[in-house]
């Protein structure tokens, strides 16, 4: 069977699959000595391993195949789904769901980029990465949402915007940029949540919002650690010194004020239970709403704008 | 305006020379034909065989397109840190800023155009690619404020092939986002937005505020785009079309208003303005 398991996930992996079948051997619990110091040990190595991640194995615990996209979300978070297709000009980009559903009993709107689980999936969406249709899609869903006064969810995992000619053609840069614009001046709460690889501004177009949360093994840079290798270094395969140049985890856009919370993750990473991780995420989510309901729009559109007037890092001399 | 300290005023400066080929003859970088550099001048770098716009940095722009090339800067002072401690980028800050006579890669200022006052903010691709970081996204937004304040129109040029700028990572990327938060503001209180895109507007920067002109006007040839065409070369494995990417490309895909010749480009941009302002 084809693991997808990384390699500093394999000994824990390995770990807990000999405990597991230590367990159910032990019929008469003469094991049980053996499987509880085995289990002592395994809860350290994940501790070890999980501290000291550096910020290259947060790029592929981000990028983890395994990983939840939207769509588990989607299962496991809320009610009632249904999505929309469609930018009403040019086409429906499957790289980006969009929809409406209930949370916690609440109307809500959710647009997200969604990378594929298999290889079919994987090129029906194109490996998550939009089209300039997405990005128009993903603005006349939020619109919607606008129109009708109901809060917006945005999901971000994401490559990137697609590199290719017909994305050119039909304006890329025009539909982020108009994302950027239009986006900051929705008269809703906007709660954006960086679930794995924010990458660059195909991530920014859908990611302007009240709340940026941030789950604990996800990355959000200006550039791929690939590319910004090559650019760098001329090899790619350099990219694990570029991730660590490009300041990238969630822990670091915390430090320099980009994003607003960190979401934590069940151990070993969001995709070692997706139930747990989506409820986290859901709890941070539903205590951000909370919050910005509160603010007249408004103020919550004069504080939207704020927020990004004082990102940057400068000096008067 | 607090922040209005220093005023400087452009003339004809001789540092602009550095930037441009030097000797007395020059080779066109397109149809390599032979030219003599002061016919060239007076045809405002572009080729008089083959068309072609030489790249010729901000500060010959504000020559060609203000009134009596007169520019009061604004905000002048403000420089990058390096937030993220990132590889070679301080001696990258002090080799631009040496090449080209500026502190970062964008101006930011007072002009009248045509009788119009405005603001007028040009990004300079000889500084790190004309790329956005923390102190581009700052000054264009700065240049957006003022507009709305004074209420006059805001003209930008860009010339920033090198996008957001990896050095300042994520804060390059929010950039962005601050320019183009503000420019809904400008929107929102009516004031006229035109863009002048020349050669070459890429990435963070084509993906933000050059974008959102009300008017977007191209110098011809120019490249023009989100993905860098090497990048989409590789990863469609296949020939890019003639033309990619260039002005004429986007004015036949309905992304730009007008293409307009370097020498009819202050008449294009006067009549834009006289549009927006009637006199009285
Ligand atoms: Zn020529």
């Amino acid at each position: 069977m084809a693991e997808s398991w990384l390699d500093f996930e394999r000994p824990i992996i390995e770990l807990e699959r000999k405990i597991e079948e230590l367990k159910s051997l032990d019929e008469n619990g003469a094991l049980k000595e053996e499987i509880s110091k085995l289990e002592n040990k395994a809860s350290k190595l994940r501790e070890d391993v999980y501290k000291n991640l550096n910020r290259w194995q947060k790029v592929q615990l981000a990028r983890h195949l395994k990983r939840p996209y939207i769509s588990d979300y989607i299962e496991l978070m809320f009610d009632n789904f249904v999505e929309l297709h469609g930018d009403r000009n040019f086409g429906d980009d499957l790289a980006i769901i969009a929809g409406i559903a209930k949370l916690d009993g609440k109307s809500v709107v959710i647009v997200g980029h969604e990378k594929g689980r298999n290889t079919k999936e994987k090129i029906r969406r194109n490996f998550g990465m939009p089209h300039p249709e997405g990005y128009r899609k993903a603005l006349r869903v939020m619109q919607l949402a606008a129109k009708f006064k109901k809060p917006i969810l945005t999901f971000v995992d994401t490559p990137g915007a697609y590199p290719g000619v017909g994305a050119e053609e039909r304006g890329q840069s025009e539909a982020i940029a108009r994302n950027l614009r239009e986006i900051s001046m929705l008269p809703v709460p906007i709660v954006v949540s960086i679930t794995g690889e924010g990458g660059s501004g195909g991530a920014l177009a859908i990611a302007i919002g009240d709340k940026i949360l941030m789950q604990e093994h996800s990355i959000y840079s200006v550039i791929s650690p690939e590319g910004c290798a090559s650019i760098l270094w001329r090899d790619s395969s350099k990219a694990p010194e570029a991730a660590e140049a490009l300041k990238l985890t969630a822990q670091d856009l915390m430090g320099f004020g980009v994003i607003d919370e960190i979401v934590s993750e069940p151990a070993g990473g969001a995709h070692r239970d997706s139930k747990d991780a989506a409820e986290r995420l859901k709890r941070a989510i539903l205590n951000s709403l909370n919050e910005l309901t509160t603010l007249p729009k408004e103020e919550l559109v004069r504080k939207r704008i704020e927020k990004f007037l004082k990102m940057g890092v400068y000096e008067n001399r | 305006m607090f922040w209005f300290k220093k005023k400087k005023t452009y003339g004809l400066e001789p540092q602009q020379k550095k930037e441009l080929p030097d000797g007395v003859w020059l080779k066109c970088e397109r149809c390599g034909d032979i030219l003599y550099r002061k016919e060239l001048e007076r045809n405002l770098w572009v080729c008089g065989k083959c068309g072609y716009h030489f790249r010729i940095g901000c500060k010959k722009y504000i020559e060609i397109l203000s009134d009596d090339g007169k520019f009061e800067e604004l905000d002048g002072e403000l420089s990058s840190k390096d937030p993220m401690n990132f590889p070679q980028y301080v001696q990258k800050l002090k080799n631009s800023q040496k090449k080209t006579g500026l502190k970062e890669g964008v101006l930011i200022g007072d002009a009248t155009i045509g009788g119009h006052k405005v603001v007028f903010a040009l990004t300079d691709f000889g500084f790190i690619g004309g790329s956005m970081g923390s102190v581009v996204g700052e000054k264009v937004t700065r240049a957006i404020q003022r507009a709305k304040q004074e209420k006059v129109p805001l003209v930008i040029l860009t010339a920033s092939g090198g996008g957001a700028r990896m050095q300042e990572g994520i804060l390059s990327l929010m950039q962005m986002a601050k320019t183009s938060a503000h420019l809904a503001e400008l929107a929102k209180a009516g004031i006229p937005y035109i863009t002048i895109l020349t050669h070459p507007t890429m990435a963070g920067v084509m993906a933000s505020f050059a974008s959102l002109g009300d008017i977007i006007i191209a110098e011809p040839g120019a490249l023009l785009g989100f993905t860098g065409p090497r990048v989409i070369q590789q990863t469609i494995g296949e020939e890019l079309p003639d033309g990619f990417q260039r002005s004429e490309f986007l004015l036949k895909h309905g992304m730009v208003d007008i293409i307009a010749e370097r020498k009819n480009l202050r008449k294009t941009l006067v009549s834009v303005l006289d549009f927006f302002e009637e006199k009285k």
